[in-house]
């Protein structure tokens, strides 16, 4: 991934703007790159999928939360059949561990019922209701009161981040261009062409128009004098537990959900922390990423109604996600706008959104061609991505013959999760030139001493590969700088 | 992969482990320290104010020149020392023991050893880990990440700083932020007395008018991008209070909160872990639950000075000796922390062969009197005039405090602050 930050006043002319390099932007740009047409994907934080995309509960669903009536369900459906082969072209780490809905009394084993029925209709593959004895065979951790439930075999884990990472990388190896740190703050009609302008005075030229802005895509379609609708943020809260917890399940465990949200799960996460998570609060403000005392208590209560070994004292971070809700129907509103010309909606990619993204890639880009887009194949499409050696893989026998091609492999960096320096450097390298994208790129920093010995060998790093001086290394853009001073 | 053979394998190049190092290498047995950093000293090279070795050296020195001072006697001592090296694993063999390590300079190697002393020290706790809720913006620190910033790389982490934690690396980064120039608003302490040595206090707070707030704690952290202000909270009832807490606008937090050995290797390799000291359950010989691998220094458990955790480790290094000579202890009485006390370590004790004991206490007291008890009986009794958990107390017991202890093999000494 190449930095593609232009100067001010410099004009990028394409045939497709994607607004938002989240996991939707993401998975749309790199569809469409297997077109022959020109593509700028074009984000406004310092790197992809620093907004919505980036805390999450990282999971591929099971196809059985949803009525088959949402287009939300028959996208997660899709996209989660799309995983496998994605992870062979793209190389990040996923895990179809399975999803286990657990009920703790018979009125929740209704609602189980009514989940697999549900299920079943929308097309989900292998789910099965459970008898008490077959979750605890399934998972032993469960808190002794569990009755039964629902076990969905196709669902997964993934880190939503780096998976977006890496389909950002193969839709900029075909061509797509990236702009980041480019705020959408105007656009006007050209002719047949969208003019978008940046806050920083970078213009791009687009016959057709994506708006995947996330929390954002009201505002987004506001600027284009499109559909008017309000995008609310509901905030969800995480703990991450060390990898050394007791209580890390088999499979991703959700309650029995609520009106609202799924519930509060227990999810072993791919990289074997844990995450438990998340609350659901509809607030205001689309940039409070704030964590708050009293939430910690009822997650911990929840995930201890799965799990009772689950321990405060294994939590080594906590964080803040939001949910771009469309409310009151909570669909996603994937459509061509009514009001703009040669403007594609992609709104309200709330939960499943992670799971549908590759499949809203490939119905966003048959609304292109619906909207008179012409998308040609193009011969020399790569889907695939260079697999970068993780020395964590690696056994010592294996590991000595990759040092002996590769030293920098054997300079471990982060203790924590094992991250040599090749890794740093290569993320470094792909652009990723922030400690928060370095952190999301490799895991350095993402472990239990959370950065404290190794963030100032990163910023070395950084610091020797790009030539940036010590204060303009953030830790996520703007204004996050981390060294004031020199002595 | 090259391969190297010695007696010990030492793993970690601080303190503790020089201080291993030496004395096995006294002893006349092979030896290799492993050290991940370039140089050896651990944390000592980022400790640059005075107050070590006063106890092993007899004269007030600074972190580095400590360090030094092990360093010069390890290289006379012949020890090899493999740096910028991180040992990956340890795994048992016919011979012993093999540490796979990995670095740039040599790849990876196989070190054979009979014996392998632990001696990683500590990492720090995080905002993670004490659960400080609000914004997650650049500037949050730990205390010992900031000293290595300033004293060792040369940069400056912040202009306007409130600390979390009075113990010691907080207290002494204090001081050194307001000598380079930042404003220090604040120290916040949790407890109702200071974590850290009572010099510390003074010297590095009430000398530059710094605030403690006992009992209060930081409840809240805000600013999108870097740190904008922090909520500081006094506790009431063990609970904090919202009409009572106040803001203070700054830019920097740094967090003082305490310091956790790291032992995940040690784990990995089947060693048995406490909960109360995170460190290594070792045995009066400082030899953890497999045979063969020995813990010392604050990798063991938490030591309040680099002179304890090198008087620990030497005698360590003696007692991997004296196992690799099939010296063995006939046997060994368990030590119970009895009331008040938070830990005894080692939590063994060798009656033909008495040696020294640390403990931590759970109160603070003035004119307290440590009582140790064997089968219920006072076996020795001892004045200390002052204890609090922050403050290490030592044991010294010889031969002559034993000798009249019959001790059966299921006796169990009981240790008690009163």
């Amino acid at each position: 991934m190449q930095s593609n930050t232009n100067g001010a006043g410099e004009r990028t002319k394409v045939d497709i703007a994607i607004i938002g390099a989240g996991v939707s932007g993401a998975c749309i740009a790199r569809q469409l790159s297997a077109y022959e047409t020109e593509v700028a994907l074009i984000e406004k934080e310092a790197d992809v999928s620093f907004g919505v995309s980036k805390a999450n509960s990282g999971i591929v669903h099971g196809g059985f939360h949803h009525g088959p009536k949402y287009l939300k369900t028959r996208l997660e459906i899709r996209g989660n059949l799309m995983y496998d082969r994605l992870q062979r072209e793209l190389d990040f780490p996923f895990s179809r561990c399975g999803i286990l809905v657990v009920a703790l009394n018979d009125e929740e084993m209704k609602y189980i019922d009514h989940l697999y029925t549900q299920g079943l209709e929308n097309g989900a593959i292998g789910i099965e209701m459970c008898s008490r004895e077959r979750m605890f065979e399934l998972e032993p951790k469960l808190e002794s009161d569990c009755v039964g439930g629902l076990h969905a075999p196709g669902g997964g884990v993934i880190e939503p981040y780096r998976f977006v990472f890496s389909v950002v990388e193969s839709a900029v190896k075909n061509g797509v261009q990236l702009l980041r740190e480019f705020e959408v703050v105007k656009a006007e009609r050209s002719g047949e062409k969208h003019i978008v302008h940046a806050a920083d005075g970078r213009v791009v030229e687009a016959r057709y128009v994506v708006n995947a802005a996330g929390l954002f895509a009201d505002k987004v379609s506001g600027i284009f004098g499109a559909e008017e609708f309000q995008i609310t943020p509901r905030k969800g809260e995480y703990y991450l537990l060390d990898r050394k917890t007791k209580a890390c399940p088999n499979r991703v465990l959700f309650p029995v959900p609520t009106k609202v949200s799924k519930g509060m799960l227990v999810i072993p996460t791919v990289e074997g922390t844990v995450l438990i998570g998340p609350t659901a609060e509809e607030i205001e403000d689309k940039t409070d990423l704030s964590t708050n005392a009293d939430k910690l208590g009822q997650i911990l209560d929840q995930a201890r109604k799965m799990v009772p070994s689950v321990s405060q004292t294994d939590v080594i971070a906590a964080f803040s996600g939001l949910r771009p809700a469309l409310l009151p129907e909570g669909d996603f509103y994937i459509d061509i706008s009514e009001k703009t010309p040669n403007f594609i909606q992609v709104a309200g990619i709330q939960s499943p959104g992670l799971t549908a993204a590759p499949a809203i890639g490939e119905y966003v880009k048959d609304l292109l061609k619906k909207a008179g887009c012409r998308l040609t194949e193009k011969a020399d499409y790569d889907p695939f991505v260079t697999k970068l050696p993780r020395i964590r893989d690696y056994s010592p026998f294996e590991a000595d013959e990759l040092l002996k091609k590769d030293a920098a492999y054997g300079n471990l960096i982060c203790r924590c999760e094992k991250i040599s320096e090749a890794e740093i450097v290569a993320a470094i390298r792909a652009g990723h030139t922030t400690l928060d994208g370095i952190k999301y790129f490799t895991r350095a920093q993402m472990g239990r001493c959370q950065g404290g010995f190794c963030s100032y060998k990163i910023i070395k790093l950084i610091m020797r590969e790009t030539g940036m001086e010590y204060d303009q290394i953030t830790k996520n853009g703007r204004d996050s700088v981390v060294l004031t001073g020199r002595l | 992969m090259h391969e190297r053979t010695y007696d010990v394998a030492v793993i970690g190049g601080g303190a503790a482990g020089m201080a291993a190092a030496v004395e096995v290498r006294r002893q006349g047995l092979s030896c290799a320290i492993v050290e991940r950093e370039n140089q050896l000293g651990g944390i000592l090279m980022q400790c640059i104010h005075n107050g070590f070795g006063v106890q092993e050296f007899k004269k007030e020195l600074s972190g580095p020149e400590f360090a030094e001072e092990f360093m010069d006697m390890v290289a006379d001592a012949g020890t090899d020392v493999f740096l910028s090296t991180t040992v990956d694993s340890i795994e048992e063999s016919e011979q012993g023991k093999e540490l796979y390590c990995y670095s740039r300079k040599n790849g990876v190697v196989k070190l054979n050893a009979q014996a392998v002393i632990l001696a990683m020290g500590c990492r720090e706790r995080n905002r993670g880990n004490i659960r400080t809720p609000g914004t997650r913006p650049a500037g949050v620190f730990t205390a010992g990440l900031a000293q290595r910033l300033v004293n060792v790389e040369g940069y400056i982490p912040g202009k306007n700083v409130v600390i979390v934690g009075s113990g010691d690396i907080g207290l002494i980064m204090a001081r050194r932020m307001t000598w380079v120039g930042a404003k220090v608003h604040g120290v916040v302490e949790i407890q109702p007395y200071p974590a850290g040595l009572t010099r510390n206090i003074v010297q590095c707070l009430n000398d530059f008018e710094i605030p403690l707030y006992l009992s209060h704690v930081v409840s809240r952290i805000e600013g999108k991008n870097r740190v904008e202000k922090v909520t500081v909270s006094p506790l009431v009832n063990g609970i904090p209070d919202e009409d009572q807490s106040f803001e203070i606008p700054c830019d920097t937090l740094l967090l003082s909160v305490g310091l956790v050995p790291e032992n995940e290797l040690s784990e990995n390799a089947g060693v048995e872990i406490s909960p109360i000291t995170s460190g290594a359950v070792v045995d009066s010989t400082m030899m953890t639950s497999v045979p063969g691998i020995f813990s010392c220094g604050n990798v063991l458990h938490v030591h309040d000075l680099a002179d304890y955790a090198a008087e620990e480790a030497r005698r360590t290094g003696a007692y991997a000796v004296a196992w690799l000579q099939n010296k063995k202890p006939a046997r060994q009485l368990r030590i119970k922390a009895g009331a008040n006390v938070r830990y005894v370590s080692p939590g063994m004790i060798n009656p033909e062969l008495p040696d020294k004991l640390y403990l931590r206490t759970l109160i603070v007291k003035n004119n307290a009197q440590l009582v140790m008890k064997l089968n219920n009986n006072i076996v020795k009794e001892r004045k200390l005039s002052h204890v609090q958990p922050s403050e290490m107390v030592s044991v010294k017991l010889t031969k002559k405090d034993v000798e009249d202890w019959h001790a059966e093999s299921d006796s169990v000494l009981e240790v008690s602050v009163q």
